[in-house]
This record gives structure tokens, C-alpha cells and sequence, in this order.
């Protein structure tokens, strides 16, 4: 069950450097971990997060297994036309998430 | 003469003793909330709702709230509606008295004693992803309300164990709560501030436990942390000991879902 968060200013002024936050739920299991029989986790990890702003890519990020449960990312882009900003999750064991937000640019 | 002063030497004693709270209990005025003995970045993530993780908790659990349940086939929203409107306030009064069990429950309990009673659907396990979400979800509602637990004759008894409880040395360390929670306030354990121990935002996202966890939880952690033998989960010692410590944070502002470090 995948949750996300995602803060998208609702409007903003083109050129304008705006923030972007998200947030989603997932356990970051690293696969270095045993349980208590010993027997090891299996990793399952986001791998990629990828952003496209009408269609665009303009911000991907790798993950790795030292990243803290629940990733939260946050990046800045410059607002340069209204659209629509998409978020997608890929990773282990065949997660995938998806978001988006729509941003109004005057 | 003498018996004058003598009779007025016990009244001012019965004044004084009856105007102090026990020794090295907090005055009202100096109680701190664990937000503020928190760094700033930590801080900043419970201030931000799209930036504390606990409220992924609270989403799930404004799903689980709507979600038809049980062989009664009802959903939490089709007794209780809206729960911004009919669960504002409630968490702040838990644990409360349950008439039938004649005995206080904490939230968790009493999501599921509605789970078994009115929806007829198997009762959820302690610290299982959707009692915590169903809770935190619960307990949002109350964001900002003060803690108001019943604090009367029916209740007094468990009150009073819990009370028992925090002043209790236990475990091989042998320390009772308030030597750390009372006494050394604000002073550091382990490169730690130690908190007041006022339950103003469970259930929490902790970070060092990467996920939503209970009051219940954190009790069980500081008493592994004495050496003492946990309590289980739901264990009425452990009510007792939520009730206590709710009623000795009363008035406090409720935080739900709290980030601690």
C-alpha cells in the first residue's frame, strides 16, 4: 500500500524558483538485516524516483539501501509554464507509485 | 496557649501538604512538551504536514475509517461520520472508563472493542500497521485540543496505580520513572535530552523506530531500558501507567502525529 505526500505550489510566477516536497510510504528494507533465526531480509527498496513536468524529465534521484523508511525528497525547479507536475516511484519487488500536481505559472 | 499554636502548627502543615504535589513533581508552569527539548530540523518536520512522515499514517487510517468492515459489513464513517467533527476531542480523554469492563481502555483498545462489538471483525494486533493508522488518524482529529482525562472517584483507583507505577524503582538499574522523568528533565542520557515524559503526541513517528509507534511501545522500551520486564501490550498495568501520565499532562495541548527523534 503505497501513501504519498507531495507540496506543490498551487501557483507561482514564471521564472520563479519554487520548492518541491514529497513524501512516501515505504519500509526501505536494506537487505543487510537478519531476523531473528537468522535468515537474511530480502532487500526492497525504492530504486528510482523520477519527476516530469509536462512530460519532461527534470529531477531523478537514485536510492540506495542507506536511505532512511519513508523517503522524503525535496528539490527546487523553475516554474516555466502551467501544466502538470508528475511524480513516479519505482523499486524492488515490483513497486511502483505515482503522483501528481497541477501548478498554475503567470 | 500552647494547644492554640500547636493546632495551628498542624493546620499550616495539613495547608502545605495539601498545596504541594509529591516531592519533585513538576510544576505546572515548567511542564515542557518533548517537541521543545527537540532539535530545529526535527522540530520543523512535525511542523510541516506534507513533511512529518506520520501523517502517511493518517492517511492510511482515514482509509481504514471509511473501509467497510466485519461480518456486520460496517465501516468506522457509518456510525461515527465525519470524524474531523465527531472524533475532535476524544483522544485527549483516553484512556477512558469503559462502563462494561468497568475498567479504563486506551484508544487502541477502544478501536477495537468497536471493531468486535459493533462490527463483529476480528480485533487488530498491538503495533499492527492499521491499529496505529486507525489511531493516529483518530487522534489528529484532536490536534491543538487540551488533555482532559476524567479524573474522579471511578477512575481514581487506576489513577492511583499508575501513579504507583511512575514512582515505583523497578528493573535491576532500579529506578523508578521519575528519577529520570521528574529529577533530570532537560539533563542528557546517552547524548539525549531526557524528556518530561508528557504523551502529548502518540502515537509518534519516531526515527529511530523509522515508523509509527504507540505509548505502549515507548513504555515497553523504557522499561527493557531499567531492566525491568516489560509489561505485554495491553496489559492494565500499562493503561494505568497511560492514564497517569495523561492526567499529569492535563491541559496540555495534543500533537498527534508527533515526530520524536
Amino acid at each position: 500500500m503505497a501513501n504519498a505526500l507531495v507540496n506543490v505550489p498551487p501557483r507561482a510566477r514564471r521564472g520563479e524558483i519554487i520548492e518541491i516536497k514529497t513524501l512516501i510510504s515505504h519500509p526501505m528494507e536494506t537487505g543487510y538485516r537478519r531476523s531473528q533465526l537468522g535468515a537474511t531480509i530480502p532487500r526492497d527498496i525504492i530504486r528510482l524516483f523520477v519527476c516530469t513536468y509536462n512530460g519532461t524529465e527534470v529531477f531523478r534521484a537514485e536510492l540506495h539501501p542507506a536511505i532512511a523508511a519513508n523517503p522524503f525528497i525535496v528539490f527546487s525547479i523553475v516554474a516555466t509554464e502551467s501544466g502538470t507536475l508528475a511524480f513516479q516511484w519505482t523499486g524492488d519487488n515490483g513497486f511502483s507509485a505515482s503522483e501528481s500536481a497541477a501548478i498554475t505559472v503567470d | 496557649m500552647s494547644g492554640r499554636i500547636a493546632r495551628l502548627v498542624v493546620a499550616l502543615a495539613l495547608a502545605l501538604l495539601a498545596g504541594t504535589a509529591p516531592a519533585g513533581e513538576i510544576p505546572t508552569a515548567e511542564r515542557r512538551s518533548g517537541y521543545e527539548l527537540m532539535g530545529r530540523e526535527t522540530r520543523a518536520m512535525q511542523d510541516d504536514d506534507t513533511a512529518n512522515p506520520g501523517m502517511l499514517g493518517v492517511l492510511e487510517g482515514e482509509a481504514a475509517w471509511a473501509r467497510k468492515n466485519g461480518a456486520a459489513g460496517r465501516a468506522c464513517a457509518d456510525c461515527h461520520g465525519d470524524a474531523r467533527a465527531s472524533m475532535k476531542g476524544v483522544a485527549a480523554r483516553y484512556p477512558a472508563l469503559d462502563a462494561a469492563l468497568k475498567r479504563p481502555v486506551n484508544l487502541e483498545q477502544r478501536i477495537n472493542l468497536c471493531r468486535t462489538e459493533r462490527q463483529q471483525a476480528p480485533a487488530l494486533a498491538y503495533e499492527s500497521r492499521e491499529l496505529l493508522a486507525l489511531t493516529a488518524f483518530v487522534a489528529r482529529q484532536s490536534r491543538g485540543v487540551p488533555i482532559d482525562v476524567a479524573a474522579d472517584a471511578r477512575t481514581q483507583p487506576f489513577l492511583d496505580a499508575g501513579r504507583a507505577a511512575f514512582y515505583r524503582r523497578q528493573g535491576q538499574l532500579n529506578l523508578a520513572c521519575n528519577q529520570c522523568h521528574d529529577e533530570n528533565w532537560g539533563k542528557r542520557l546517552a547524548g539525549n535530552p531526557i524528556p518530561q515524559a508528557h504523551p502529548t503526541g502518540y502515537p509518534v513517528y519516531r526515527l529511530e523506530w523509522q515508523s509509527l509507534g504507540s505509548l505502549q511501545r515507548r513504555l515497553r522500551g523504557c522499561l527493557t531500558g531499567i531492566r525491568a520486564e516489560p509489561y505485554e501490550y495491553g496489559a492494565p498495568e500499562l493503561v494505568d501507567l497511560e492514564l497517569f501520565l495523561m492526567w499529569r499532562a492535563r491541559g496540555m495541548a495534543m500533537e498527534t502525529p508527533a515526530v520524536r527523534p
